[in-house]
């Protein structure tokens, strides 16, 4: 192998770093109109009337649409395979506006000013209902979010709009009571996450022209071009042939970009009007208005014989989806099914969950989907049976963890782990944290004491049985190769780890390989960028198409050489048959002369099963006893990804991954007037980290190897967000007592902790 | 308002509203490496020089440029490669949109710094937000980047 495992560069790497205009934005035209939208100022309101005479008489502006204009078939805005899970509960612009923020009107302009001041000459006359803001009260409230009649669920998943339900659903194996009733420890706590937002540094936005055929362009900043297709068909409802949707370079995705945010309205603007139109959303949109994480408030009991065997777990998870159903079903999912099945003796469990319809922002899908929720909460829970036990919680954690071979509980997607090295990730995980000598504190003697947390972790590699990856490779008449994607690299470089795959597989050099994507008219059918699935799914169908087109090549090969297929060996360079050659150039020629077998191959690929990556991370916060003030001064994370592909870029991503989840762990937080509106509109309220907020963040990795994946690959990208939530909230109960279990873990919250533990009372945070 | 000032060395002229942001401005005279990722003067994508000290183009008025130096990323290129290369070798420009606002940062930084250390580089480069990094790859290119040129120096002087 040449290339794969290797540190290789991006191969767009230096135009991003010269700053090429390669995005969205940079490359929309110049005439292009600017298209805005009003926004709803209340939560859960009625259009009575709406005047757009005025506005429309802006010079300048090209066209106002409302509620009136738009088609009247439902639909969702979720990248998902179809028939989606998520309930088609949308319109394009609807007269029942259902968060602050929904979308009211239209408006496209030859200039920003213009469609400004149409935006403000928009008047309209709203009958304001109260809202349901309250996810406890959302189930069987008298407010519906979605009366409608035209609201449609294509799959049974529990979902009922009559009950604000956008899923609902029970499973269990063994007998939990009896199993609780059995157990020597015992606990039953309740955990809360936030809707929090993806924020990467390229915000929704696309441009939409039509071409000489009539056909509506979408260039779109998205990592689901060909979801994106579907969903502009059925919001429009025209034939989704009449669509064509390129993907540039994308500014960051986070799953944000999972769901076709902001294309709607550009794509209508350019439909009706023939012009070409661009949507940029601001940061108070993208903030506001988009596709958050669910927020989720879960239930954990576990219970632990004396010797310290899970032996049984109960989760309920009830989750926020907000205004609009995307990704609501499937997300809740995860927080079971990737938490569960960390502890492999457990002989009954049970998995509840409620999806509610409330009047705040839509979520959608984020990094870990769901299973960053569940872990915040089973990983939370199960130190505090440790603490209950006076067991070390690495001990407890060394007893249960998932092995290679063994079972994963409640993991239908893969009964038992195909590959894992979680046991050497947490003793190396160990090492580098000497957690021996500081768990669980040391008192620096200065007001500030050291605690020390850790969490398992897992996630899956694509959607088991669903994903599609696909890879189109031929060879052009040079000798050089053309590798046409699906998937959706988001700066996460999968174009480069494709053409690593590809060299290796074809024997040539990577600058001898095009990559090309992504382009709905032209690249192979890719479900697209999300659930963990490219490297592992797209990644065997180019091994796969390479493979093929080798055996093409042989054959040609064979042919110049008065021989059979079967006696030919192919180098890369030459194909040779004893003592006879032909180089790679000479056949790529040959393909092109007088030639009646295509050079090119098309390879579709989808894994039944879904081979969890494996985690440990380990957080050290500081403390400071009087404020409450906490710092992460060293994270240790040891990963096994099966083989990475790009070591670089897998310890990248684990990188990033561990800040953002810092982030949501400590500073990132979501908080609603009374009337339903974010507070958290910017970025001077929604407090992502910068470079000061994190310490020494250290990666490692321990790999397996999975037979399924290509060279022995699984995932990494959502893996990585997982564990910082747990592992913190863990330290900070080691380093003073305090038990945070409603994120984020603010000063506040341990400063009032410590109080309270020191007035004697049981210090609990929710 | 006709305005016009120094842009990567050339002259240029131009008209703008009086509430025109350098940002868009810039922009629009084809310098898209200039970035907007908010709109409160907290991510500092759209960083560039203005007579050699950063600012952020999102809170100055075009018209403030007016007999300015303004330098943006396309106006260092050779310097954005050297430097770059560093960068892409941690595997750290992941989705890039931060890159040229983060980069010409780091130009400021290196012209009031020759050695910063860690901490420094930290608080020197603290309102350059990025998503994807962790900022932790961003940090070990420029160390990285400083030994290269401290070793290049001593050649040099050799």
């Amino acid at each position: 192998m040449k290339y794969v495992n290797q540190p290789i560069r991006k191969s767009d790497a230096m135009a991003l770093v010269t700053g090429k205009p390669v995005y969205t934005d940079d490359l929309a035209p110049k005439d292009c109109l600017i298209v805005k939208i009003l926004r709803s100022p209340h939560a859960n309101a009625w259009i009575e009337d709406i005047k757009t005479g005025t506005a429309a008489s802006v010079g300048g502006v090209a066209c106002v649409f409302t509620y009136k204009d738009v088609p009247q078939k439902r639909f969702t805005l979720a990248g998902q395979t179809y028939p989606e899970l998520s309930p088609y509960d949308r319109l394009i612009l609807d007269r029942h506006l259902r968060f602050v923020g929904d979308a009211v009107a239209i408006v496209a302009g030859e200039t920003e000013a213009a469609v400004d001041k149409a935006l403000k000459r928009i008047k309209v006359k709203y009958r304001v209902e109260e809202p349901v803001l309250d996810i406890h009260k959302a189930k069987d409230n008298e407010i519906l979010v979605h009366p409608e009649d035209n609201w449609i669920a294509n799959v049974p998943v529990g979902a009922d709009n009559h009950r604000n339900l956008c899923a609902s659903h029970s499973e269990e194996h063994g007998d939990v009571e009896k199993l609780l009733s059995e157990c020597k420890y015992t606990v039953d706590h309740v955990y809360h996450t936030k809707a929090n937002q993806q924020a990467m540094m390229e915000t929704f936005r696309s441009y939409c022209f039509k071409d000489h055929f009539g056909r509506l362009n979408v260039v779109s900043s998205t990592q689901i071009p060909f979801h994106v297709r579907r969903i502009l068909g059925n919001a429009l409802d025209i034939p989704s042939s009449r669509i064509r949707v390129i993907k540039p370079r994308i500014g960051g995705g986070f799953g944000a970009k999972q769901t076709a945010v902001s294309d709607v309205y550009p794509a209508f603007v350019t439909w009706k009007t023939g012009r070409p139109s661009k949507l940029v959303y601001s940061r108070y949109e993208s903030q506001i208005c988009s596709s958050p994480r669910h927020e989720m408030e879960i239930r954990v009991r576990a219970g632990a014989d004396e010797n310290g065997i899970v032996r049984v777990l109960d989760m309920y998870s009830l989750s926020n989806t907000g205004a609009y159903g995307e990704h609501g079903p499937t997300t809740v999912g995860l927080s079971g099914h990737k938490s569960i099945p960390l502890y492999r003796h457990l002989e009954a469990y049970r998995f509840t969950y409620d999806v509610v319809y409330t009047n705040v922002q839509a979520a959608g899908a984020y990094r870990g989907y769901g299973a960053t929720q569940g872990i915040f909460a089973v990983e939370s829970a199960v130190d505090e049976l440790a603490a209950k036990m006076g067991m070390d919680p690495v001990k407890i954690r060394e007893l249960n963890l998932p092995l290679e071979g063994g079972p994963l509980p409640g993991y239908p997607d893969s009964p038992y782990a195909t590959s894992c090295a979680i046991d050497q990730c947490m003793a190396r995980a160990k090492e580098m944290m000497n957690w021996d000598a500081k768990y669980p504190c040391r008192d620096m003697g200065n007001g500030k004491v050291r605690g020390v947390g850790a969490s398992l972790a897992m996630q899956g590699s694509s959607i088991a049985g669903v994903d599609v990856g696909g890879a189109d490779l031929k060879l052009n008449e040079d000798g050089s190769y053309t590798l046409g994607l699906g998937c959706t690299d988001m700066g996460t470089g999968c174009d480069t780890i494709m053409a690593q795959i590809a060299a290796d597989c074809l024997e040539t050099q990577m600058d001898n390989i095009v990559v090309f994507g992504v382009d709905t008219d032209i690249s192979p059918y890719d479900s697209g960028s999300y659930a963990s699935a490219t490297t592992y799914t797209t990644g065997m169908a180019v091994v796969q198409a390479c493979e093929a087109l080798r055996q093409k090549i042989c054959a040609l090969g064979a042919k110049m050489l008065d021989t059979e297929p079967e006696k030919v060996d192919f180098d890369g360079t030459y194909v040779s048959s004893e003592d006879r050659r032909v180089s790679l150039k000479e056949i790529a020629i040959k393909g092109t002369c007088g030639n009646n077998q295509e050079l090119q191959v098309t390879r579709t690929h989808s894994s039944p099963i879904s081979p969890p990556p494996f985690m440990v991370g380990m957080a050290e916060v500081e403390i400071d006893k009087e404020t409450g003030s906490v710092k992460v001064i060293d994270y240790v994370a040891v990963v096994d990804c099966g083989t990475p592909i790009n070591p670089n870029l897998a310890r990248v991503q684990t990188e990033g991954g561990i800040v953002q989840g810092i982030g949501m762990a400590l500073s990132e937080d979501i908080q609603y007037s009374d009337k339903g509106a974010i507070r958290n509109n910017s970025f001077m309220q929604y407090k992502i980290p910068t470079r000061m907020d994190i310490g020494d963040i250290r990666v490692d990795f321990r790999c397996s190897y999975e037979q399924s994946g290509p060279f022995g690959a699984k995932s990494v990208g959502e893996l990585v967000i997982d564990t910082p939530c747990p592992a913190i909230a863990n330290a900070v109960y080691n380093a003073v007592g305090v038990r945070v279990r409603k994120l984020p873990i603010t000063p506040e919250k341990i400063a009032m902790g410590i109080l309270e533990k020191e007035a004697g009372e049981v210090p609990e945070r929710n | 308002m006709n305005i016009s000032f120094w842009l990567n060395g050339v002259c240029i002229r131009g008209e703008a509203e009086p509430d025109t942001l350098l940002l868009d401005f810039l922009r629009e005279k084809g310098c898209y490496s200039v970035k907007r990722g908010c709109e409160t003067a907290n991510c500092g994508l759209c960083t560039v020089l203005m007579d050699g000290k950063p600012v952020l183009s999102c809170s100055v008025l075009a018209v403030r440029a007016e007999g300015r130096r303004i330098i943006t990323l396309e106006g260092m290129q050779k310097e954005a490669e050297e430097f770059g290369s560093f960068l892409a070798d941690e595997g750290a420009e992941q989705c890039g949109f931060c890159n040229p606002g983060f980069i010409m940062n780091v130009f400021a930084m290196l012209n009031e710094m020759d050695e910063p250390t860690e901490e420094q580089i930290r608080e020197y480069l603290a309102g350059n937000l990025c998503r994807c990094s962790g900022f932790v790859g961003q940090t070990r290119s420029i160390l990285k980047f400083l030994q290269y040129k401290k070793a290049q120096k001593e050649a040099g002087q050799v």
